[in-house]
């Protein structure tokens, strides 16, 4: 089956046995209702955002750092003989949908995929799947992911008052100053 | 083994009874509130009764739950943001802290995703013995389970019958591992270590003396009335609105759908095993203490099948890029000593792509997603942790409940907070 059908699709990739169909984010929330309604994916598995900062950017081979030292914030890919293939954008989100239909022996699964830049929102599936409600509301808080028409989107996990959305590959790492270190 | 076949004579309640406009979140009626009787409780972090660090904001308008929001995130530790920095090899570490009470499957879950991005076959002995781990798991996070839901609604002895057999649980995992909790071993390939010897035997006694325990703990409590009239007809919840919520596992099971990974989408052995998966139909907190009860029941002969099937051969695949090599050989063989040497510091590649493999842990559908990016370390790691999802049903199963019964229904929902919040 094709998946040219679905509202706003931009193209499928079949990888170990795995579907991912990518769609226009203007248009997320038409493919998610087409989704659930005309090919029966009820259930909402999990929603991911993945951050590709630094995917396929310098450091081609070798050692990660400088003369300095091993810097653990830098992002990017390392150490590779040959570099991935560039993505769309920064962002994708990932919806993993399921066919759940009771006693059935079988679990069709799809990834619906849609990408986006730094601060572009992204249509909320709430509406669709209530459970997509804490899903979407760590996507924000891990990697500010804005959703649109999110009920509640607030910081889930992190303070209200945390800075920053620490999952993206330019959060730093160490980011707790330490004391009593030797530049003390 | 009585699994229910008759359908449900009436629907759990009419309707969806899913708040709106946020579904996880029960928001106190307006005109309710401007009486004035509201009263705001904080239920949590610091509670015995919580499995964890959970924080609920209930409001009550006197014994009535009108209002309750779930505040998570005091766990939080960024499991995920950590396995980033590690080598596919250090990470397999992580997982099983996520969740620490069915441990095995949260390690098999990334392992699994790791040998799909490897396109690698682990051999049929390291299947079938993550098979019987794996079942093992599940009877101990059901055990926990029984034991502290049980104390919180009174029955206190349970949790000492329970935290018993657990003991020997952990037994089993000592012998074969050298360590009780969080075993590390599976590895992508197989397992670390092969079968010590007297294992089947082990298992074979625990398979039977299981089952004679399972049959006396459900004599304790289904003929105790003051657990019967605390877990009938409470936290209530339809198949419907279980689908919409994402609810899996258990949760899901009682709610009358029928519907298990192990049995839907086959992982390890799980298709050349018999078992029944147990379903009933109130959807209430006494139908999920049935299910977990059932499924103890059919992991124990999981596990009597596993222990006569076990197949012979290797337990692990011998690819010296990937695995380890043997321990005897780094005295003698150069290959070996750098092979060694190259996987502990640097790691094996993993080819690029994305996978999310998903499994049935103790507590429903545990997922992985993850990125590589043909790199020696995870580009992007992502848990699909049940009892996250299964903390968003509370608002629904806490419609116009009674404070006293929050207890029983949000322990119902089994979850644990290192997962919830990881």
């Amino acid at each position: 089956m094709t998946w040219e059908a679905v509202p706003g699709f931009v193209h499928e990739v079949d990888a170990r046995g795995e579907t991912t169909v990518v769609v226009e984010r203007e248009r997320l929330l038409d493919a998610a209702r087409w989704l659930r309604d005309e090919a029966g994916f009820n259930f909402l598995a999990d929603i991911t955002p993945t951050d590709y900062h630094g995917w396929n950017q310098e450091r081609v081979s070798g050692y990660w750092g400088d003369a300095g030292g091993r810097d653990i914030n830098a992002p990017g890919s390392w150490g590779l003989q040959h570099q991935p293939e560039a993505k769309r954008s920064r962002f994708s989100v990932s919806y993993h949908l399921l066919r759940l239909r009771a006693g059935a022996n079988e679990a069709p699964r799809l990834r619906l995929q849609v990408w986006c830049e730094d601060g572009e929102p992204v249509e909320s599936v709430v509406s669709v799947w209530p459970t997509a409600d804490w899903h979407e509301r760590e996507a924000w808080d891990m990697m500010g992911i804005r959703f649109e028409g999110h009920p509640n989107l607030t910081r889930i996990l992190m303070d209200d008052d945390w800075e920053g959305h620490p999952l993206r590959k330019d959060y730093p790492l160490g980011g707790e100053p330490v004391r009593f270190s030797g530049e003390e | 083994m009585a699994v229910a076949e008759r359908p449900a004579a009436k629907p759990i309640y009419e309707g969806t009874r899913i708040p709106a406009p946020i579904p996880t979140m029960l928001q106190v009626d307006p005109a309710l509130r401007e009486q004035g009787d509201i009263l705001e409780v904080n239920f949590g972090p610091n509670h015995p009764s919580t499995h964890g660090v959970l924080r609920l904001v209930v409001e009550l308008n006197g014994e009535r739950v009108v209002g309750l929001t779930a505040v998570i995130g005091y766990l939080h530790t960024g499991f995920e943001k950590n396995m980033e920095q590690k080598t596919w090899w250090k990470a397999i570490t992580y997982p099983a802290r996520i969740d620490y009470l069915s441990f095995q499957m949260n390690e098999l879950v990334f392992v699994l995703a790791i040998e799909k991005l490897l396109e690698i076959e682990p051999p049929p002995k390291a299947t079938w013995m993550r098979m019987l781990m794996c079942e093992l798991t599940r009877i101990h996070s059901h055990l926990i389970w029984l034991g502290t839901a049980a104390l919180e609604i009174g029955a206190i002895s349970m949790l000492w019958y329970c935290f018993r057999d657990r003991d020997a649980i952990l037994d089993l995992f000592e012998l074969v591992t050298g360590v009780r909790m969080h075993t590390r071993y599976f590895q992508t390939g197989g397992l670390a270590e092969d079968i010590p010897p007297g294992f089947y035997d082990e298992c074979r006694s625990f398979v039977g003396l299981m089952q004679q325990r399972i049959d006396d703990y459900e004599a304790i409590l289904d003929r105790q009335q003051i657990w019967l009239e605390r877990t009938k007809g409470l936290g209530l919840l339809s198949a419907e609105d279980a689908i919409a919520l994402g609810q899996s596992g258990p949760v899901l099971r009682a709610s009358g759908v029928d519907w298990d990974l192990r049995r839907a989408e086959p992982h390890l052995a799980y298709d050349q095993v018999e078992f029944n998966v147990p379903v009933y139909f109130n959807g209430d907190v006494y139908d999920r203490y049935r299910v977990h009860m059932d499924e103890m029941r059919e992991s124990t002969r999981i596990i009597g099948q596993a222990v006569e099937g076990m197949p012979e051969g290797p337990w692990i695949v011998d690819d010296r890029k990937i695995v380890l090599p043997p321990r005897h050989e780094l005295h003698t063989s150069m290959e070996s000593l750098i092979h060694h040497f190259k996987l502990v510091t640097e790691g094996y590649r993993v080819p690029e792509g994305e996978v999310y493999v998903a499994v049935e842990s103790a507590r429903g559908e545990l997922g992985c997603y993850v990125v590589s990016d043909g790199g020696p370390k995870p580009w992007r790691v992502k848990f699909r942790a049940p009892s996250f999802v299964a903390l968003e049903a509370t608002a629904t199963c806490m419609s116009d409940a009674l404070v006293a019964d929050l207890i029983a229904i949000v322990g119902s929902l089994d979850t644990v907070m290192g997962e919830v919040d990881r």
